[in-house]
């Protein structure tokens, strides 16, 4: 009997699913796409972006990632639209633009 | 070790994407802040009370949480962390357990002002070696936006709306940070987003490392219940501390101080004007709602500057 | 060779409390239960035990933090009655619900209004929808075994559970008892030793989910399922229990039943006051008898079936009234599961009786033996929901 979250579908029985629905794994929610909530998406402009970092925790969706001390492009798997980073980019090297569908 | 960004941002998140708050929620900024305040080789035990946090972050079989995490009801995030911390030191006498664990409690305003209030100050005053952050949106948002004792003077809700006869919430907001301090805990903190989020993580990472218990407050907007575009969050909270309605300070050990000065106090209607649930003060007539207010933020930023020593203190 | 002494029975809860020994215990004091925190925290402070006692705020907030105690590893007890029985009602669904096989010992005693501080079932029936195995204990020594048996239950089936036994009546009076040696309470209750726990530094846990209309009755099909299985674990240990101490324990007491005629279902102390009733009735010649529920959740349907299927006529007696304007809780149970096994034939009636710590005597119960026969020689029932020795 598997207690992954993965297992846990809508057609998980009730002898299988786990006791108490506790589940026993952390961040099993990255398999979750909330980035087909979005209106409008960020789009970054690396000549602009000078590295300064300030975009990456104003993010409530951990959409920016960065590596090696460097911000990589948007994870739009996650990312929600909010716009928040466009705001807070002292450089102007976020714009957002309507998505399309 | 001075503050750095990219430094701070090396730690890795512990709180994953995939999570339901709205898009711009203030909420999940704070979360993930004061979680990369831990130290990456330290464990952590995170509780949250039933709250907008709470639903998004764990609905089954989804966990937006890396560390173990309980939810438990809406009024004791404070009574079930405490019964956590208490289990690991009883682990840890009967060497049961190792390694440095942390115990984080996160609360809206609701569960930590109003029905959490009793819970929160029972394990405050047991000494408990733990954090309980309260994200502070001012309502009790996840059931619709219902008014709180955090709720500001004249707020919109939809339990205090701005009606003909009565505009909008007629209490003043609660001071919970003073009533915190008041128990006599090692650590409290009033903090929210600013530039590149020294304040709060720096105060996340003292709150967590001082032992005992210790207490934040949080001020986290809500793009929904204060009703502005979710992309202003910043400045909405760049507004609320330049018009020091939201100082940034800490206590510890009782002693006040200020961790921001604004160089220039705003009036305060540079933060009314920003949100939906302040524009019925603006009308004719209304002027001296916002009178009012600046006459409660102005008492209320004095008696803050006494308490850390008459005069500025320098903005560290 | 078991150690004789003379306990209450907050005192042989306490004691039980002491050799198991338990890593955390969260309580709030309240009348009649508040001896056992106390005797419990003179063992903590004189270090007896090595128990983490949290003197929360609140009893809502005893059983969060056991809650969170049990979920992040360790073995977690409360106690309380009444009215703090009914203010941690929320987390008793919880305890339940999250799988969690917290300990919780109840001296009973009624709900307020008006505010009384004697003994009926008032609380514990209270909370007989929350999830909880629920244990009731006529003797002090009952209560001392129900509680050293509650573990090993509770642990087997991941629910928790709740050692009642009837406030002041059995919590403060004295009785002679008999305890069992240290060492055989350590290797009959174990080590608790969780598949999944919070503190679990190579798996992390979530507990307490938001569960969707698609989840939440697969969730509760599967706890339902633990309380049903629950019935055979009660009995094994029961047995076993029996094998070290001498004192075997089932669902049910059957008392002179064999060829009982007319027979009462009662729970707690008034069995004591009952028996005696029976015995003194048997000599007089009537066949009488006496059913003792000892597990009330989950409900011993088959074992009491079994019981009453061939007498003329019962009463339940319950010591809390529901108010369904028609009968007591555990007569509406009695009932239904006669009725679902098409046990038909027996006359039931519901007694309320002892409620806010009315006195039980021998006397009143002969007196609803008397009715009893009038029923099985008649065929005529009457009145199905009655009320004992309450001035008319």
């Amino acid at each position: 009997m598997s207690h992954l979250a993965k297992d846990m579908t809508p057609q998980v029985t009730w002898r299988d699913i786990t006791p108490g629905c506790n589940i026993y794994e952390g961040g099993t929610s990255v398999t979750v796409e909330t980035g087909d909530w979005r209106t409008e998406r960020p789009v970054v402009d690396f000549a602009k972006c000078k590295q300064c970092l300030l975009c990456v925790p104003v993010c409530p969706d951990m959409s920016i990632p960065v590596k090696d001390g460097k911000r990589g492009d948007f994870n739009y798997f996650f990312c929600k639209g909010c716009g928040v980073c466009a705001n807070a980019c002292p450089f102007g090297a976020i714009t957002m633009v309507a998505e399309e569908k | 070790m001075a503050y750095n960004l990219r430094e701070n941002l090396e730690k890795g998140e512990r709180l994953c994407g995939g999570h339901r708050m709205c898009a711009g929620c203030g909420s999940p900024v704070a979360v993930r802040s004061v979680l990369r305040a831990l130290n990456p080789e330290d464990h952590a035990v995170v509780c949250s009370a039933t709250s907008c946090l709470e639903v998004s972050t764990f609905m089954y079989p989804y966990t937006a949480w890396k560390d173990s995490f309980i939810h438990n009801a809406f009024e004791n995030a404070g009574a079930t962390m405490a019964g956590v911390e208490t289990a690991y030191r009883a682990m840890k006498k009967r060497g049961k357990i190792d390694g440095t664990w942390k115990f984080i409690a996160f609360g809206g305003d609701g569960g930590t002002y109003d029905i959490g209030f009793q819970s929160l100050s029972g394990a405050m005053e047991r000494g408990h070696d733990m954090v309980y952050v309260c994200y502070d949106n001012e309502a009790y948002m996840n059931t619709g936006i219902q008014r709180s004792s955090s709720t500001p003077h004249f707020a919109d809700t939809t339990t205090t709306p701005a009606g003909s006869v009565i505009p909008g919430k007629i209490q003043q907001k609660k001071n919970l940070t003073r009533i915190m301090v008041a128990h006599n805990i090692p650590y409290v903190a009033q903090t929210t987003f600013m530039g590149n989020f020294k304040d709060i993580e720096e105060k996340a990472h003292k709150a967590i490392y001082t032992p005992g218990p210790a207490f934040l407050n949080v001020m986290a907007p809500c793009p929904r219940g204060w009703r502005y575009p979710s992309e202003k969050l910043m400045e909405v909270t760049k507004a609320a501390v330049e018009t020091c309605l939201w100082p940034l300070y800490e206590v510890v050990d009782g002693k006040y101080s200020l961790t921001y000065e604004p160089k220039i106090k705003l009036p305060i209607e540079e933060y009314l004007r920003l949100q939906g649930r302040f524009s019925h003060m603006f009308k004719p007539g209304n002027e001296w709602m916002i009178e009012q207010v600046q006459k409660e933020v102005d008492r209320s930023w004095n008696e803050l500057l006494q308490l850390c020593s008459l005069g500025a203190v320098a903005a560290r | 060779m078991s150690i004789r002494e003379r306990l209450s029975g907050n005192e042989a809860i306490a004691y039980a409390m002491k050799q198991i020994n338990p890593d955390v215990m969260g309580a709030f004091p309240i009348t009649p239960s508040t001896e056992i925190p106390q005797y419990f925290s003179t063992y903590v402070d004189n270090g007896e035990v090595d128990t983490e006692f949290i003197p929360v705020e609140s009893e809502h907030s005893a059983m969060s933090t056991c809650i969170g105690a049990e979920a992040a590893g360790c073995r977690a007890i409360s106690a309380t009655s009444s009215c703090g029985l009914c203010y941690m009602t929320e987390m008793l669904y919880v305890a339940a619900s999250d799988r969690l096989p917290i300990t919780l010992a109840v001296s009973c005693r009624a709900l307020s209004g008006p505010i009384n501080i004697n003994n009926d079932h008032s609380d514990a029936m209270g909370v007989r929808d929350t999830g909880w195995i629920m244990l009731f204990a006529e003797t002090n020594q009952e209560a001392y075994d129900n509680y050293l048996q509650a573990m090993r239950i509770g642990e087997a089936v991941g629910l928790p559970v709740m050692i009642c036994q009837d406030g002041f009546i059995t919590s403060h009076a004295i009785e002679n008892i008999e305890l069992v040696e240290d060492d055989k309470v350590k290797s009959f209750v174990g080590e608790y030793k969780p598949a999944h726990y919070l503190l679990n530094k190579d798996e992390p846990m979530a507990v307490g989910a938001y569960a969707t209309p698609v989840y939440y009755m697969e969730a509760k099909r599967q706890q339902a399922q633990a309380m049903i299985d629950a019935k055979d674990v009660i009995r094994k240990v029961g047995a076993e229990f029996g094998q070290m101490t001498g004192r075997s324990y089932g669902l049910i007491e059957k008392f002179m039943m064999d060829d009982a005629e007319e027979a009462i279902v009662i729970m707690g102390s008034s069995a004591g006051t009952a028996k005696q009733a029976v015995k003194e009735l048997r000599a007089q010649g009537n066949k009488v008898g006496l059913v003792k529920v000892r597990s009330f959740r989950p409900f011993p349907s088959e074992d009491i079936c079994d019981a009453l299927k061939d007498v003329k006529a019962f009463a339940v007696m319950d010591k809390d009234d529901s108010f369904n304007g028609h009968c007591g809780p555990m007569f509406a149970e009695v009932a239904s599961s006669m009725f679902a096994a098409g046990v038909c034939g027996p006359r039931g009636i519901s007694y309320i009786y002892g409620l806010g710590g009315r006195d039980v005597r021998v006397e009143s119960i002969q007196k609803v033996f008397a009715e009893l026969e009038q029923i099985a020689s008649t065929g005529v029932t009457g009145e199905t929901y009655r009320y004992l020795e309450v001035r008319e």
